[in-house]
């Protein structure tokens, strides 16, 4: 058996199917993934997502070991509780894991890093902070429950006490606050609106009613795949790891080249990556014959080369099978997809797939 | 867990079998089947005329989750395939032992009825998986 999160029982009370996750008991459904999968895009959902791992990184060299840790540079962090996607690196500019940072207060900050690389995170975190007298300390007596759906901010602002809630409802995406003994972030991991709430463990399973009774439909990690495969957001070990390059996994967007002079962990190897025409695209793909797309199939281009699935599957909102692709460097739209020994054909579409409740790309 | 059908019998992959009036035999999956798959998207059927093996694979039932095949349990011929499932691969969730049947196939010879499971067997199976 695995960890449980403090909502544990809830979950098994509500009828949810467990899965092994990092280490984690936690559910995949409750019943019907294409439903909650609908409810958020259409309502509101929520997610247990206490088994990823929360980390605070304080002291007063805090903002410059930040800047040598991650791809992406805090110094864009000017407000408090402006938050920041980012990949951390290793020496080889592969990607250890991909992690938010919210700047909380002058040397102050804290990361959201993912459960299942919880031990190298760490361990990581504390190698490098040696040398720059900061305090590294993993939050595992918070929980964390995330809200997602166009309605999901208004229904889940009773929760929060009366004194912040309107600060709360006002926060801009990709900001955070504190609330009370809970911290309220608009982000999110569905390309809906929403918030995430840490709190107490304690304070877990009673918040959790409170938002089931508020209307918010519980949610599994399946429904959490599928939501973020369509809103093509990445998912560690399977779209990216430490032998690839946040360049071949549509994450260059996340680096900060500028300024020039900023080394952090994997700049020099990346800077070549960066240079290399030879490089692999990362696309999103619709599938255009009858199937499903999955995880490692091979992508097969004419007169190209090849290249794989890193997430494939169903998306609810369109109907149709989609996929994530590393695939070879060229100037082309179209390809096939070896499922299971029949070559389907895919379309190479400008992701994501779906945002905020609509479909984005073209059928 | 819903009552197992009587008439039927079972695999210990979790699909059934029923001897139609016409000697062919109609294949699915059971309903503990089709609940842990969850919500199927797409069904991929064989050729009608198709041999196909004891123990081979038959069709590939996928649902938002995952691909999973399906075994024929006799060798003999694909006879009819269900069509409704091009389009509505749900109906296996909603009428696993019924209008979500799979294949029919022509048995090639007897059927070895010990190889296969009875009702109460099959329920024995599961309510071991469930310990």
């Amino acid at each position: 058996m695995g960890k449980k999160t403090p909502k544990h029982d809830k979950h098994i009370e509500a009828g949810a199917r467990i899965v092994d996750f990092g280490g984690w008991d936690m559910p995949l459904h409750y019943g019907s993934q294409k439903e909650e999968h609908h409810a958020v895009r259409q309502k509101a959902g929520m997610f247990d997502v206490s088994h990823m791992t929360i980390v605070d990184v304080r002291g007063d060299r805090a903002r410059e070991f930040l800047q040598y840790l991650l791809a992406n540079d805090v110094a864009k962090l000017k407000e408090r509780g402006k938050a920041l996607y980012t990949c951390m690196l290793n020496e080889q500019g592969g990607v250890i894991d991909d992690l938010i940072v919210y700047f909380i207060d002058d040397g102050d900050y804290r990361m959201v890093v993912n459960a299942a690389t919880r031990d190298k995170d760490i361990a990581w975190l504390h190698k490098q902070a040696e040398s720059f007298e900061v305090a590294v300390s993993e939050r595992a007596e918070l929980a964390m429950i995330a809200v997602q759906g166009p309605e999901a901010r208004e229904l889940a602002a009773p929760c929060i006490d009366a004194e912040w809630r309107d600060a709360a409802l006002e926060l801009k995406p990709f900001y955070g606050m504190e609330a009370g003994d809970l911290f309220v972030a608009r982000t999110g991991y569905t390309g809906e609106d929403g918030w995430e709430i840490v709190m107490p463990a304690a304070k877990a399973a009673s918040t959790w009613d409170r938002l089931t009774a508020a209307g918010i439909t519980p949610c599994g990690l399946a429904a959490r795949d599928t939501l973020r495969l369509e809103a093509a957001m990445n998912l560690y070990g399977s779209d990216m790891d430490e032998t690839i390059s946040p360049l071949e996994a549509g994450l260059g967007w996340t680096i900060a080249w500028e300024p020039a002079e900023r080394d952090f962990i994997g700049r020099g190897p990346l800077q070549e990556k960066r240079a290399d025409p030879n490089k692999m695209r990362f696309v999103g793909l619709l599938l255009e014959d009858k199937g499903v797309l999955r995880n490692h199939q091979r992508v097969v281009v004419d007169g190209v080369g090849e290249g794989e699935i890193t997430s494939g599957g169903y998306s609810p909102t369109i109907g149709r099978s989609i996929a994530l692709a590393r695939v070879p460097a060229g100037d082309y739209d179209r390809a096939q997809v070896d499922v299971r020994g029949r070559l389907l054909n895919v379309r190479l579409v400008k992701t994501p797939f779906v945002r905020n409740g609509e479909v984005r790309i073209e059928l | 867990m819903s009552e197992l059908p009587g008439d039927l019998l079972y695999t210990a992959e979790h699909e059934w079998l029923r001897r139609e009036d016409d000697g062919t035999v109609s294949i699915g999956v059971t309903d503990h089947a089709q609940s842990a798959l969850g919500d199927l998207v797409y069904v991929e059927l064989p050729e009608v005329g198709q041999d196909v093996d004891n123990g081979g694979d038959m069709a590939v039932v996928e649902s938002v989750k995952a691909a999973s095949d399906v075994y024929s349990p006799i060798d003999g011929t694909v006879a009819a395939v269900n069509e409704v499932l091009a389009d509505d691969p749900e109906t296996i969730n909603s009428d696993p032992y019924g209008d979500g049947w799979i294949v029919k196939v022509k048995p090639g010879g007897d059927i070895d009825e010990s190889a296969l499971m009875t009702p109460d067997a099959y329920q024995a199976l599961l309510d071991e998986e469930q310990a």
